[in-house]
């Protein structure tokens, strides 16, 4: 019973945070990230 | 065994299919990068679809104006709640890689007891090099930088950084001494999981950190019915990860991989949804 109330919980603030960080644009910017290489992620810069 | 190794390739075939970027030297460009996969996947890999969780949170922690991702947050909450470690078993392509180095027959190490404190390790690199490093140590500009990818993220180097160094005249070009300390960092990786099921899983991985957080909540986990388990210990001893599943089924570091189900004499152990 507990652990389902954390869970929803959890779910509910996890859907919450993830359309909030859509709207501030952060999904872009992850994107924006990822669409070009790296450089320090692969060890070069 | 087989169906769990079917899941595995499947996965980190279908994450990284973009096949043409392997022998140009590039990344896909696509929108689907927007979304996160749930493993350890280095979105500088020449093949991948989406983009790295770890690797997007300091992302998004780097830039000015963002500090803390609440996409990125959000995105762990939801997988962690779904699914726990079972996405280090079933789904990270990084586990694959440890799991067929761990094939390779030499003599494997038998990690001591008293040496289990090191899987705190993880927690400390999650802290150190994911949070703290890439949000609160800045330039003048208010942009941080990616240090767990920058300085340790042996799957950056292995997916990323070599077929990109094989391809790529101008990256390679480039390559100095950073590229020779990552490479130094994949190779003691590589050994310590030739030798250790999952090395980098039970010390170091920030993702496996994270996940494990929600490890005692989540609803994909392991279930003992204590009617059936008459405590014999062979969960105990064919478990890979040192856990013990009859006693505490839904350990931190279990990764679900569900071995100690078939193992179990009298049946007491489902692995599902609760």
């Amino acid at each position: 019973m507990k652990r389902g109330y954390y869970q929803f919980l959890f779910l509910l603030v996890g859907v919450l945070l993830l359309v909030a960080g859509i709207y501030r644009q952060e999904a872009y910017e992850v994107m924006i990230k990822a669409i070009n290489i790296c450089l320090e992620c692969i060890g070069i810069g | 065994m087989l169906k769990r190794r079917i899941v595995q390739i499947t996965a980190a075939v279908t994450t990284n299919s973009y096949f043409k970027g392997f022998l140009e030297g590039t990344v896909y460009k696509g929108k689907s990068k927007v979304f996160c996969v749930p493993g350890l996947n280095c979105y500088s890999c020449p093949g991948s679809l989406g983009s790295c969780p770890i690797g997007a949170f300091q992302a998004v922690a780097n830039s000015a104006g963002f500090f803390v991702s609440y996409y990125l947050i959000g995105f762990f909450l939801i997988i962690g709640t779904l699914l726990g470690r079972f996405v280090c078993g079933w789904l990270c392509p990084f586990g694959l890689i440890q799991e067929v180095l761990y094939k390779i027959p030499v003599r494997k190490i038998h990690f001591p007891r008293q040496l289990h404190f090191l899987k705190y390790f993880k927690y400390l690199i999650l802290l150190i090099f994911v949070i703290y490093i890439p949000i609160f140590v800045i330039n003048t500009w208010g942009i941080g930088y990616p240090a767990f990818c920058k300085w340790i993220c042996p799957a950056g180097t292995l997916e990323a950084g070599i077929p990109l160094i094989i391809v790529n005249e101008s990256i390679r070009s480039a390559a100095g001494a950073l590229f020779t300390w990552k490479i130094a960092v994949l190779i003691f990786v590589i050994i310590l999981s030739v030798k250790l099921n999952r090395f980098f899983c039970k010390f170091m991985c920030p993702l496996g950190a994270i996940y494990a957080i929600f490890n005692k909540v989540s609803i994909f986990r392991l279930n003992i019915n204590t009617h059936k388990c008459i405590k014999c210990g062979k969960c105990s001893s064919i478990c890979k990860i040192d856990v013990s599943p009859f006693e505490n089924p839904n350990s931190l570091e279990c990764i679900r991989c569900g071995e100690c189900r078939k193992a179990c004499p009298s049946s007491a152990i489902r692995l599902g949804i609760k």
